[in-house]
């Protein structure tokens, strides 16, 4: 679907005319990503991260490729591989840090584009499907970068795979039976680093295509606001190009300079020493942390510290990091106020940013020693998290007086809307 | 449903975490946590400053130079450079011809095994070979040396600090912590993770080493350029990884102005 007011693909030449005809792909672009796709004029520079998402996974394909082609995925060569690609590969340091760090500027601007969506409940009615999307893109996400750590089978490599994979193992009856099968041993060893490449390399095209579900899922109602406030007239909108091409064209750049500094001055910073060491079954790491980005989710993981009834500390850690991401499929049903921007509803703004807090508390957490007051600390900000998203979303949508919403999207930038005003159906008013 | 069951969801996890927290809290007043001699006597590395540093920072050649002759003389009769080749030695400013005389008098021999005869033998080293690998009979492991000040944090400095930390246990740690004697054949350091360590102090007197550029060879100076040294074996590329930022950078900001005036131009009658 689109806007009755959006503009039409014309073949400009001979060419893109024949081609036009038997397979309309110029077309499809046009009314994707070109003018042909009509959105809100009033985007505001939290609305750039999902082009700048889909920009790092295009980076990390590409440098992965190539770091695929100069690394040995096995057990006995991976480490000396990877320096093999940082010291005489050409480039190759360039290439594994990028990929290295890329995985973290994905991650920064995926949780950019998910907060986002928090703020301005873009999971509402009409884009629960976009938002279930996003979910399972993120998750996609998750396994891709832990597999991706291990591949370089240093200390932290190993005893982090030892420690997510062991996590199945706390699951009743079936659990160290499907740990092994998982491993293909009892402990991540060769069978682990193949089948970790294997899936490291397949996942990602899995999560281009979920990608373009999640497009395409997007351009059925168009795109959010922050006003919240749909589309009435064409006054609302702008065609994506060249307003939003140009846009996101200023953002790439601000992106690309914070990311290329990480890169070349400090592109160790994000990563743990210890994975500079090989791999070893006989020596645990004195403290085995997680990347930064399951930092939050590790926290969750480690807050459960005694059995509850019969259900062993372990398992609920396990599945309260795993419900931690899984209730977010559920946000647009357990968010039922009507008004979708966080900028007219007070109250729940303020548990937004509560909720902000929370989880940077948890990733500081996550990142430190599993000691006191560390795990103390986790646990109430666990219990703030499930709360939030499970108590307090639902309450607040029922009890909060949400501010007047702007007429329309141009009154909320231009201050008036004739146009809108002239069409103006009062009871739609 | 989900309106039912969620808030239900949410009150079990809270309910369980306050269990989790009660009996941490419980336990954290009942039995605090024991001090232990590592978390009170373990020193974070020093304020070291390298040529490095920094991002306009560069690698010393000269200095490079005197680091690669101290792990030579002193730490390669234990420790491993598995990572580099000879051949590298040409980034700290050694012509051809010298690469070639030091690979070729280098002490321990390449391992060669002939297929046909099942012989094993060694020969001399190439400028093509990596350092051969060290094999360390005695107390300890001592660890490869190519990656160690970036397996460590703050490595450069904490390779220093652990060369030139060596000291009597103090009589403070022993009285509080009668367990934690040092034990024999190891060697107290503040500077290393468990406080004792097998290797016994390198650097042991000024002058154990004769530079050749005539810079005194104190033990703080062998200890500064040995982990400078150290640190170009972990990243032989940074002098190039650095040049190659600042034109990055350089160019990024120049695109990043004219995407921001293209922005601003097609933006002009919309706001």
């Amino acid at each position: 679907m689109s806007f009755p007011w959006a503009n039409e693909y014309k073949p400009a030449n001979g060419l893109t005319q024949w081609l036009d005809e038997k397979l309309p792909l110029p077309r499809f672009v046009y009314n994707a990503v070109g003018a042909g796709y009509p959105v809100p004029r009033n985007l505001n520079y939290m609305w750039n991260f999902g082009v700048l998402a889909g920009f790092c996974l295009v980076l990390q394909i590409v440098t992965g490729v190539i770091l695929a082609m100069h690394y040995a995925a096995n057990a006995g060569v991976a480490f000396d591989s990877v320096e093999h690609i940082m010291r005489d590969v050409n480039w190759g340091w360039m290439l594994r840090y990028a990929h290295a760090n890329g995985a973290s500027a994905f991650f920064v601007v995926v949780y950019l584009h998910i907060f986002r969506g928090f703020f301005y409940s873009s999971y509402k009615a009409p884009r629960e499907m976009i938002w279930l999307l996003g979910v399972v893109i993120f998750l996609l996400m998750m396994a891709t970068a832990f597999m991706g750590y291990v591949l370089p089978w240093g200390q932290m490599s190993f005893w982090g795979a030892k420690v997510i994979t062991g996590l199945f193992g706390a699951i009743p009856v079936v659990g160290e039976p499907l740990q092994v099968w998982l491993l293909g041993g009892y402990a991540p060893d060769n069978a682990a680093l193949n089948r970790f490449f294997s899936l490291h390399f397949l996942l990602p095209f899995v999560i281009a295509g979920v990608i373009i579900l999640h497009i395409w899922a997007l351009h059925i109602p168009g795109s959010s606001n922050p006003t919240g406030v749909e589309v009435k007239t064409e006054s609302d909108t702008v065609p994506f190009h060249p307003y939003y091409t140009a846009k996101d064209g200023f953002g790439l750049g601000i992106f690309l300079l914070i990311y290329c500094a990480v890169l070349f001055f400090a592109p160790n910073m994000l990563g743990h020493p210890d994975n500079y060491i090989p791999a070893n079954p006989l020596s645990t790491p004195a403290h085995i942390v997680p990347e930064w980005y399951f930092w939050p989710f590790y926290a969750i993981l480690r807050a459960f510290t005694s059995d509850f009834f019969f259900i062993p500390a372990k398992l609920m850690g396990v599945l309260a990091m795993f419900s931690a991401i899984l209730v977010w499929f559920f946000l647009p049903w357990l968010d039922t106020s009507p008004v979708r921007s966080g900028h007219y509803r007070p109250l729940f703004r303020k548990f937004f940013w509560l909720l902000l807090i929370d989880v940077a508390v948890l990733g500081y957490c996550g990142g430190a020693p599993a000691a006191e007051p560390f795990v103390m600390i986790s646990q109430i900000a666990s219990m703030y998290y499930f709360l939030h998203f499970l108590v307090i979303l639902p309450l607040v949508s029922s009890i909060e007086k949400p501010e007047p919403l702007p007429f329309s999207i141009t009154e909320a930038v231009l201050g008036k809307d004739e146009s809108a005003v002239l069409n103006a159906n009062p009871a739609a008013a | 449903m989900v309106r039912l069951f969620g808030p239900l969801v949410g009150l079990f996890f809270a309910v369980a975490l306050l269990w989790s927290f009660g009996n941490g809290a419980y336990t954290a007043i009942k039995e605090p946590a024991a001090a232990t001699a590592e978390h009170e006597f373990h020193l974070h590395p020093k304020e070291v400053k390298f040529a490095s540093d920094g991002a306009f920072g560069k690698f010393d050649k000269q200095q490079l130079q005197r680091g690669f002759q101290v792990y030579k003389e002193v730490c390669s009769t234990c420790h491993s450079l598995k990572h580099v080749a000879f051949r590298d030695l040409a980034a700290l400013g050694y012509s051809e011809a010298e690469v070639k005389a030091i690979a070729k008098e280098w002490g321990a021999k390449q391992p060669t095994f002939d297929p046909k005869s099942g012989e094993r033998g060694e020969r001399d080293n190439i400028p093509s070979d990596y350092f051969p690998v060290v094999y360390y009979a005695g107390q300890g492991v001592p660890p490869d040396l190519s990656l160690i000040t970036k397996a460590r944090h703050d490595g450069g400095a904490y390779v220093h600090s652990l060369l030139t930390g060596y000291q009597e246990q103090p009589a403070e740690l022993l009285k509080k912590f009668p367990d934690a004697k040092t034990p024999d054949g190891l060697y107290y350091n503040p500077y290393f993770a468990n406080l004792n360590l097998a290797m016994p102090a390198p650097l042991s007197g000024d002058g154990q080493v004769t530079y050749a550029d005539g810079t005194k060879a104190t033990v703080d100076q062998m200890a500064t350029d040995v982990s400078a040294f150290l640190i170009w074996t972990a990243e032989p590329k940074m002098d190039k990884r650095k040049q190659t930022g600042w034109a990055v950078l350089g160019f990024l900001l120049f695109a990043t102005v004219l995407a921001y005036l293209a922005k601003k131009n097609v933006w002009a009658d919309k706001h």
